[in-house]
């Protein structure tokens, strides 16, 4: 076993964990964060990304150790205070119908919107998201509602 | 239903010379750990199931930097694909670096993937080798009785297979400053777009006064079991004029030169016709670029 100390959402956490532990069932089986999705288990899909120290990784591919002393972020931690623009323009510009990917794909965005602070071109949008998979809704609903949360934010 | 490694032992070294005693100590079935993006696949599909790691991530401190060496610029080997990306200093002196690794997996990929990981997974279809053989780069490798350094042509014994000897890490990477009228691509095929290439080629030429070629690199990813350097045809352009015409008859020597394997990803033919396609596309992307900044 291994002894961790890592802040999830802004909260400290200790524990104990084995070496192998991945940072995605960290957060979902030791802090109960569900938001963190396991899709692909294979690096592909996204929909297990988190901000580590700010910046986006996929946490199937991230040993739970390899946080230790770090700051991790999931999608409860965006949206405490109410529905990040994010969310909000994705429900309302149909970017989501299962949701399966959605969190992974809000992570990327906010990740990426972050960094650039501007209202980026449709193409980078959609580069910016080429680690996220959808396989129900389609990509054309999430850029739109990217720019328009873009918009909301820096426009 | 989750994909899980096999259980090993931790060892977190705090720096480089621990890290190598670790290693040393514990014996070939122990791995290094950097970013864990190639590694970490692999051990929970247990294609790999090392009984140790040595994590390196206690090392950043030491390893991850790009610095000016002068003739060179020197990457630390825990340096980011994305850090390289977007390093202002590549971006000046040898953007051909800065874009093999934009062309790396994603975003996240590149967020956690490091350098000197990729280099020393030597997969062989990969996006550094084949910018690392363009440009005649060194790899700086410490070991337990210093650092020695070697060339990029040597680096990539076989498929996976480095000239690492147990023990020893890459400790960083130099690449040459490319000066005059200069300018460099990397061009890729690949199934989707965050998938390893196909094939990939990384091309740099530096022309004279008269836009004649003075020198050039060519560095090919995806043609056999190592990054593969046509010298023979890098000879042929020397002195001719660059342009649409030169480009063509490269990309026809680069495809001529190569027997690539057929695999999963593609057939042998295919791969030369890419190539083909790839090469004349980078050189006359790197004729405009050169008569633009004129």
């Amino acid at each position: 076993m291994v002894a961790i100390r890592v802040r999830v959402n802004g909260a400290h956490y200790e524990h104990d964990v084995e070496p192998r532990l991945l940072l995605a069932h960290y957060l979902r089986d030791y802090i109960g964060l569900r938001s963190v999705r396991i899709g692909c288990d294979t690096t592909n899909c996204g929909a297990c990304t988190v901000l580590l120290d700010g910046k986006a990784v996929k946490s199937c591919t991230v040993f739970a150790f390899m946080a230790d002393n770090a700051e991790v972020v999931t999608l409860e931690g965006i949206s405490e205070g109410g529905l990040h623009p994010l969310q909000r323009a994705l429900a309302e510009e149909h970017g989501l119908q299962c949701g399966y990917c959605t969190s992974g794909m809000v992570m990327t965005l906010y990740y990426y919107l972050n960094k650039a602070r501007r209202v980026p071109s449709e193409d980078e949008v959609r580069r910016a998201i080429e680690g996220n998979l959808c396989r129900c809704t389609g990509y054309v609903g999430v850029v739109r509602a990217a720019l328009k949360a873009a918009r909301e934010m820096y426009g | 239903m989750s994909l899980y490694p096999r259980n090993f032992q931790l060892h977190v070294p705090t720096s480089l010379r621990e890290a190598i005693e670790a290693l040393e100590a514990l014996g070939e079935d122990a791995k290094p750990l950097a970013g864990g993006q190639s590694l970490i696949p692999m051990m929970k599909l247990r294609i790999a199931a090392p009984s140790a790691l040595v994590y390196l991530g206690p090392l950043k401190g030491e390893l991850s930097y790009v610095r000016d060496g002068g003739d060179y610029v020197e990457i630390g080997a825990l340096t980011t694909h994305s850090e390289v990306a977007e390093s202002p200093l590549l971006r000046r002196w040898n953007p051909l670096v800065s874009e093999a690794a934009a062309h790396i997996g994603d975003t996240q990929v590149r967020n956690m993937g490091t350098i000197g990981g990729s280099l020393a997974h030597a997969d062989p279809s990969a996006d550094y080798p084949a910018a690392m053989a363009a440009l005649g780069a060194e790899i700086v490798v410490a070991g337990k009785s210093g650092t020695r350094t070697v060339p990029a042509g040597e680096f990539f014994v076989d498929a996976y297979t480095t000239s690492l000897r147990p023990g020893e890490l890459v400790a960083a990477v130099r690449v040459p400053k490319l000066r005059g009228r200069y300018g460099a691509a990397y061009g890729k095929v690949a199934r989707i777009a965050t998938d390893f290439a196909i094939v990939g080629v990384a091309v740099h030429v530096s022309v004279d006064e008269r836009g004649h070629v003075d020198n050039m690199g060519i560095g090919l990813t995806g043609v056999g079991p190592t990054p593969h350097r046509p010298r023979d045809v890098e000879e042929v352009a020397l002195g001719e004029r660059l342009g649409p015409e030169l480009a063509e008859r490269i990309a026809a020597a680069v495809s001529r030169s190569v027997d690539p394997p057929t695999d999963l990803r593609a057939t042998s033919e295919y791969r030369r016709r890419a190539l083909r396609a790839l090469t004349e596309r980078a050189l006359r992307r790197i004729y405009l670029d050169i008569a633009r900044a004129q």
